[in-house]
């Protein structure tokens, strides 16, 4: 098991990749916001808890990963790169010119993309139906991660695949909310009151816990608990978070670092 | 307790209502209609038209006039019959009920007084709710209330779920869902098909007050049409599809279907 | 359907020179912006809505200055369009906006029933259609939407030329009761079309410049590169017309009437080839017994890989400079 501080570190250079890839991506800019509360998560998800060969990209037994709040792509190369799956070329090119690697995932699973995405609140279907087809195929090893954002719930589509996981008896499944409380116009309260979301998800049938997300030790407790239901760990994060003017900032769903900013959010992030 | 003499007028008019119901259905010769639902809201909306809204059969457009919606268009064998119980239309209209040309289709549709939305793809009648509780309150008519019928498998949409949270948001508590819980659809129970159940913990999490109740004991449906609500109100109404009918109660196959002869004279013997 | 002209300039809004540069530079948002705050003081029946893109829609501003007149739903585009029906249902006039690639397809069901079947005054805006927002990847692309929308009943379709076009579709469209979509391409700094006011009528089509050989029709911001290519075939010695065809539904079919005369017309848009703007002229054209020959250019059937704006028209060979150059390659053909 590594270490919190090694999970940290981790974290850490994803948060730099990010914060590289927005600034290089120069006038069309990134969504930072949402990527840097997806971080930690991401860094104990591909640092300790998913199975996956990248010798072996498309084994039958690796836990699938669908990052449903697709915009937060560019943490998702950053974590790919760190589990071998995409080269620091990769990452030095993306966002720019032709580069495969765009604001929103194209799906390409030999490098760890299961599926393409952008039109927020489909991937709790995707994930439904991978995790069915896992199911039937005999395959117990594989496990399923969804990661879904906050604002994403206003989604009926998500809805309808939160009712439907249970009710096929999915427990290879789980969902991790990005609760960050912001999205595109504003805060989630003002916007659509997200009401007692573990209670909606509860009364699904689903285990539900609440952590705080930037807690590499504790976000890999509740992913490591083993329950007999699909799970939903509402993970309790900050928008921005590790670059001190973009946290908790509306204006930082998606924005542009010049040269000045992107020096200041390294400073930030390797202070933190 | 409601007066008994409101109970049993609201009664008698539900009693009328299923034989105009299975006189539509047995007119309509080999084509099918949708039975099972129309008969299982029977005493849902003879109860609310005879004893709870306020209407100008003369002025189906009145400003201050309470609407009704029925989200579960299928079910409109039991809206025409309310329609014609309440004077809004004429009986004798009831027996063009599928005919070619005529304004009672097998679905809602404009053009006839009483039905404020055409009807028929299931999910879209609450976000029209609450379109219609949002433009009520900025005109300041506090008096008018809206009523939308949901099948409970309707409320497997995802829509329902978006329009559910949007109306907790913006304080609708002149909206009133009445969701028709017989426990079947198409492809068979509720249960087995696609499992929503809690019900009312689901609405409750989506920020609802909720009650349940018998909905074919009137005195349970008045009270709860009856009941004081500071946020959107949903009305859990367990029913029985197919009710009054011996051969058609709790049966998937009598969510479409025609009426022999046969069934057409059991039918009026049971209803008495 | 009912057709009245919006011959809007003469309330609050100055389609001056000035105004008309930094509209531009705005791009499509601040147009919206301008036409919902005109809209906002005159017509006290308009409702602005959105699904979570108050912000990158351009009504901030009006959510500020008329508290309450604009509704967020949240990322629920099916409520949206539910919610604007009711709304309409009870005399309120809804301009509901998402992403034009969600009209499309996401609440399309939702459009059908409450626009095209029941026919309520809803204002639909498709923004980013094309490939403005295409640096976001095909989710983000609105390919189909003129084809899905024109196969609807009952839908007027609009595609405004530049930002001065946008502000008089929109308010030309609340002069009317009919359900409307309206369909926003170019970025900012959109390149202008109009550089003073002119008359905007929907239905009817602007000449935007004679020509003896042949008839650019285009529609939306390919009507700026129609006119690029117009003006390089001059040099070329071919005489080329441009229509904008500013309502794709209902077709101003007497402005290609006028047209049949030209050896060749050539349809260019920011959509999809299939079902759009040159299917429109291709299906009228059909019925005529003298018909000129008729090439479409926009995006073939594919979706684009991401990239900027500019990168992509280049890759669907939608510049002046290429479009000049296919209808070259088509006349030599001939």
């Amino acid at each position: 098991m590594k270490s919190r501080e090694e999970l940290e570190a981790m974290a850490r250079r994803i948060r730099l990749s990010i914060a590289q890839m927005t600034w290089q991506s120069g006038l069309k800019g990134a969504h930072l916001g949402g990527s840097m509360s997806v971080t930690d998560i991401l860094a104990v998800l591909y640092g300790e808890i998913l199975h996956y060969d990248v010798q072996n990209p498309l084994s039958p037994e690796r836990d699938r990963l669908i990052l449903s709040k697709a915009h937060a792509a560019v943490a998702l190369y950053a974590a790919l790169h760190e589990a071998g799956f995409l080269s620091k070329d990769d990452i030095d090119h993306a966002l720019q010119g032709d580069s495969p690697y765009f604001e929103h995932p194209k799906m390409d699973p030999t490098h760890g993309i299961e599926f393409s995405g952008g039109s927020l609140g489909q991937g709790l279907s995707l994930g439904m139906g991978t995790a069915l087809g896992l199911k039937m195929k005999g395959n117990t090893a594989a496990k399923v991660y969804v990661i879904l954002g906050d604002g994403e719930c206003d989604e009926g589509q998500i809805w309808e695949a939160a009712a439907a996981v249970p009710h096929f008896g999915l427990t290879n499944v789980t969902v991790i909310v990005d609760d960050n409380g912001l999205q595109f116009d504003g805060r989630k309260e003002d916007i659509l009151k997200a009401g007692d979301p573990a209670a909606r998800w509860a009364s699904l049938g689903y285990d539900v816990c609440t952590v705080n997300g930037h807690d590499v030790e504790a976000v890999r407790a509740v992913l490591l608990r083993e329950t007999e239901k699909p799970r939903v760990i509402i993970a309790k994060t900050v928008k921005g978070k590790g670059v001190s003017f973009a946290e908790n900032d509306v204006t930082w769903h998606t924005g542009r670092l010049t040269d000045e900013l992107y020096q200041e959010a390294i400073r930030d992030i390797n202070h933190d | 307790m409601v007066d008994k003499e409101i109970v049993d007028v609201c009664n008698a008019s539900a009693a009328r209502m299923r034989r105009c119901i299975i006189d539509m259905a047995f007119r309509a010769g080999k084509t099918e209609t949708h039975l099972g639902g129309s008969l299982s809201m029977t005493e849902l909306l003879a109860g609310l038209y005879k004893g709870i809204i306020c209407f100008r059969k003369e002025d189906p457009d009145w400003q201050e006039r309470d609407r009704v919606i029925l989200s579960k268009g299928h079910a409109a064998m039991a809206l025409y019959a309310a329609l014609a119980e309440s004077g809004i239309i004429e009986e004798e209209e009831l027996e063009f009920f599928k005919k070619d040309g005529s304004r009672l289709s097998a679905h809602p549709s404009l053009g006839l007084p009483g039905i404020e939305f055409a009807s028929g793809s299931l999910g879209q009648g609450l976000s029209q709710g609450v379109g219609v509780c949002i433009a009520l309150k900025k005109m300041n008519n506090r008096k008018s209330r809206v009523y939308v019928f949901l099948g409970d498998g309707e409320c497997n949409e995802g829509s329902v779920w978006e329009a559910a949270a949007s109306a907790a948001h913006y304080g609708l508590d002149n909206l009133i869902a009445v969701i028709d819980m017989n426990g079947l659809q198409y492809d068979g129970s509720t249960g087995t098909v696609l499992n929503m159940e809690p019900m009312e913990q689901k609405w409750q999490a989506f920020g609802w007050e909720t009650v349940s109740i018998d909905g074919h004991n009137m005195n349970e449906v008045l009270e709860a049409y009856m009941q004081h609500h500071h946020v959107p109100l949903a009305i859990l109404a367990r029913t029985v599809k197919g009710k009054g009918i011996s051969f058609a109660e709790n049966s998937r196959k009598y969510h479409t279907a025609s009426l022999s002869s046969e069934q057409y004279e059991q039918a009026i013997r049971e209803l008495g | 359907m009912n057709r009245r002209s919006g011959n809007w300039g003469e309330k609050l809004i100055d389609f001056s020179r000035r105004n008309i540069r930094i509209w531009s530079l705005l791009g499509p948002g601040g147009a919206l912006s301008t036409a919902a705050m005109e809209l906002g003081e005159v017509k006290p029946e308009v409702q602005m809505m959105t699904a979570d893109l108050n912000y990158y829609s351009g009504l901030k501003r009006f959510s500020k200055a008329y508290p309450g007149r604009l509704i967020n739903v949240g990322i629920a585009e099916q409520n949206l369009i539910g919610v604007a029906a009711g709304l309409a249902k009870e005399g309120y006039m809804p301009f509901a906006n998402t992403y034009a690639s969600f009209c499309a397809s996401r609440c399309v069901d939702q459009i059908r029933v409450n626009m095209a079947y029941m026919k309520l005054p809803i204002k639909l805006i498709g923004l980013s259609a094309g490939l403005d927002a295409g640096v976001l990847g095909a989710t983000h692309m609105a390919v189909e939407d003129l084809a899905v929308m024109r196969s609807l009943p009952n839908i007027t379709v609009l595609s405004p030329a530049d930002c001065t076009e946008i502000i008089k579709a929109i308010l030309a469209s609340s002069e009317t009761l009919d359900p409307t979509y309206i369909r926003l391409t170019g970025p900012m700094n959109m390149p202008i079309v109009y550089n003073e006011d002119y008359d905007f009528q929907i239905g009817k089509a602007v000449e935007i410049r004679q020509g003896r050989d042949i008839c650019i029709i285009a529609t939306g911001s390919m009507v700026y590169h129609a006119v690029r290519a117009a003006e390089l075939l001059e040099i070329k010695g071919i005489s080329c017309a441009v229509i904008n065809m500013h309502t794709v539904k209902p077709l101003d079919t007497e402005a290609v009437d006028a047209m049949q005369d030209k050896k060749m017309i050539v349809t260019v848009e920011e959509a999809s080839i299939i079902g759009g703007l040159g299917s429109a002229v291709a299906e009228y054209l059909a019925l005529q017994k003298n018909r000129p020959y008729q090439i479409m250019l926009g995006i073939r059937d594919s979706f684009p890989t991401a990239g900027s704006y500019d990168y992509l028209l280049k890759q669907c060979r939608l510049t002046g400079e290429q479009i000049a150059e296919d209808i070259i390659s088509a006349l030599s053909r001939e």
